[in-house]
């Protein structure tokens, strides 16, 4: 064991990793503090001899009620939330699929595919928009949910066959042989064999492609007109922002209130988070 | 060989259906066959990404080899629209804003999410929720925490001004985000505060790998902490670190919704990146052609970028 001296190891542990938890934590306080924060308390300037920043005697929930009031948020909760799981089951679908035939198939450009999903996988939401925008509207899928559902797949889709890709190779081949030989088909066996055995990895696959649709803002931004069917992060950014006048009280209630649920989402599975983050890294 | 037992089953089973017997099992006679089950499994997933990702690269393409505006066709017109995005001055701004943010975040993510992986992968008090907790920054939606950010930053009620001028450091305010470099450097401290957890985990993943016998052997043998790190861990973790950094510089490099919550690119067009530049000329003012060349020189350095890590992955497997 490499040994330490206790006033050392508050220089290299203990402060280090307070700076960092303030850090990272901090404005996710600031979120709070200033959603429960009453108007009038809220735009103090900073050299006001009375400004308290960071706590609040007279917490409010006002702004909370306007944002539901006023606002279609519980709408855009519910569609961003809809589009992300429905996304994310597409995605889940074709990528199982897609990964077990790579990984388990002998077919001819079976190594090419496999590539050039991953260059795919690579090539981001912002290279793309302007085109997409006409596509989807040729489709006649503009302002309809699935405009999102179907093109947040194309980013997801291939994380998901390259994670599951990878966990499909680790599993030992045999326990496909023996379903074979009592009489199975091979559908049959990636279905009821392999599926049921990769569950760890197909949740880690679901969890990440969830939260990375639940961020999702650029096709959102643009393929979405309704003010009810947008997704938080647009919804936000274009209903709580009118002309100049940015209400940061609502925006912060919006915030809080639009990534509690995939906060939640993610305590729940957070072995399952990182290994789906770890993995969409290996290649 | 069939199990005699298990074949009777399936025979007494299909005795209710006679009719649908017939196709099923010519069905699944014909996804016994390696090539057809790839190409069955293969289709739903590749129609996707060729109807929205590979059409639109092409339409891109065409695109920015014509004057198309919203509600117009336009027409052929060659390089033109790359000539004059090169003689842009706010694109050359922006094009050089991307390379730096790019740059910058990057050499901060990995800096400060290595520091944080080495103190994380210690034995200590509440790791676990700890280690939950620091992934935060990653799982909340970007454009939300921006604006967190971007209330911090606010010019009049900026509680880093209240911090920095009750604490000494400064007498009048700083100008965060009114001033065109002040906002730059803003918007790289957001991108690696939202991008350093996703580096400190994977990399943390990639320490817990590494044996603990090597350090302590290397400590025998006098290693200090830092020859350690350098000498022992650093070596071992290239390939992980380099892998996240590939990672890393593609998202950095064709961000947009960072910037555009945080500055909008402004104040005066100083702060645009590539993206939200195109997103201006593109959407908001409709000309698409323009638009869809400006997304376009994205692409050469994504393409180096990509190209570098598939020879990278090709000789990891050689080894």
């Amino acid at each position: 064991m490499v040994i330490e001296r206790k006033w050392k190891k508050w220089f290299v542990f203990y402060i280090p990793m307070a700076v960092f938890i303030v850090f990272t934590l901090f404005p996710f306080y600031w979120m709070a503090v200033t959603a429960v924060r009453p108007d009038g308390e809220l735009y103090r300037t900073w050299r006001q001899a009375s400004a308290t920043p960071f706590w609040t005697l007279q917490p409010t929930l006002e702004h909370f009620e306007g944002l539901l009031r006023t606002t279609a948020f519980p709408h855009w909760l519910w569609n961003t939330m809809l589009i992300a799981m429905v996304s994310t089951l597409i995605s889940l679908i074709c990528g199982m699929f897609a990964g077990y035939a790579l990984a388990r198939l002998k077919f001819r450009g079976s190594e090419f595919l496999g590539t050039a999903i991953f260059v795919t996988y690579l090539v981001p939401q912002t290279l793309l928009f302007i085109p997409l925008a006409d596509i989807i509207r040729d489709l006649h899928l503009g302002n309809t949910p699935w405009a999102l559902m179907l093109t947040y797949p194309t980013f997801l889709i291939p994380f998901c066959t390259w994670l599951l890709m990878g966990y499909f190779k680790t599993i030992p081949k045999e326990l496909e042989e023996c379903a074979r030989i009592d009489g199975a088909t091979r559908f049959g066996a990636m279905v009821r064999i392999i599926f049921p055995v990769s569950i760890p990895g197909i949740l880690s696959a679901g969890i990440f492609a969830f939260t990375l649709s639940w961020n999702e803002f650029i096709y959102a931004l643009i393929f979405m007109s309704s003010a009810e069917l947008k997704t938080v992060p647009v919804g936000v950014v274009s209903e709580l922002i009118r002309g100049d006048i940015f209400f940061w009280g609502q925006l912060m209630a919006g915030a809080l209130l639009g990534s509690i649920p995939v906060a939640l989402v993610y305590s729940f599975f957070v072995e399952y988070y990182v290994t789906g983050l770890t993995g969409s890294v290996k290649g | 060989m069939k199990d005699p037992v298990v074949a009777g089953a399936g025979v007494a089973a299909s005795i209710a259906a006679p009719a649908e017997r017939g196709r099923v099992s010519r069905l699944t006679r014909w996804l016994e066959s390696e090539k057809l089950l790839a190409t069955v499994l293969l289709v739903p997933g590749m129609a996707i990404l060729l109807i929205f990702i590979a059409y639109p690269f092409v339409m891109a393409l065409w695109y920015s080899l014509t004057s198309i505006r919203v509600g117009d066709p336009g027409e052929f017109v060659g390089i033109a629209n790359f000539a004059k995005a090169w003689n842009d001055t706010v694109f050359q701004l922006a094009f050089k804003n991307t390379v730096f943010y790019t740059f910058w975040a990057t050499v901060f993510k990995l800096a400060l999410g290595m520091w944080l992986a080495l103190l994380l992968n210690r034995s200590f008090r509440f790791k676990r929720i700890i280690r939950a907790s620091m992934l935060l920054p990653f799982i909340i939606p970007t454009v939300l925490s921006a604006f967190a950010w971007r209330w911090m930053f606010d010019p009049t009620f900026s509680v880093m001004n209240w911090l920095l001028y009750h604490s000494g450091v400064i007498t009048d305010r700083l100008p965060f985000l009114s001033d065109g470099d002040w906002a730059l450097w803003c918007a790289v401290l957001v991108n690696t505060w939202r991008g350093m957890p996703f580096f400190a985990i994977t990399l943390l993943a990639g320490l817990q790998t590494i044996s603990p016998d090597l350090h302590e052997a290397a400590a025998l043998d006098g290693a200090n902490a830092w020859h350690r790190f350098w000498h022992v861990t650093w070596p071992l973790l290239l390939p992980v670190t380099l892998v996240v950094v590939v990672f890393s510089v593609i998202q950095t490099f064709s961000d947009f919704q960072l910037i555009y919550v945080l500055t909008g690119g402004g104040p005066a067009n100083s702060t645009h990146l590539i993206a939200t530049y195109a997103y201006q000329v593109g959407v908001a003012s409709g000309l698409l052609g323009e638009g869809a060349a400006l997304s376009l020189f994205m692409f050469p350095v994504l393409f180096g970028v990509v190209w570098f890590q598939l020879r990278f992955m090709k000789r990891m497997e050689g080894h």
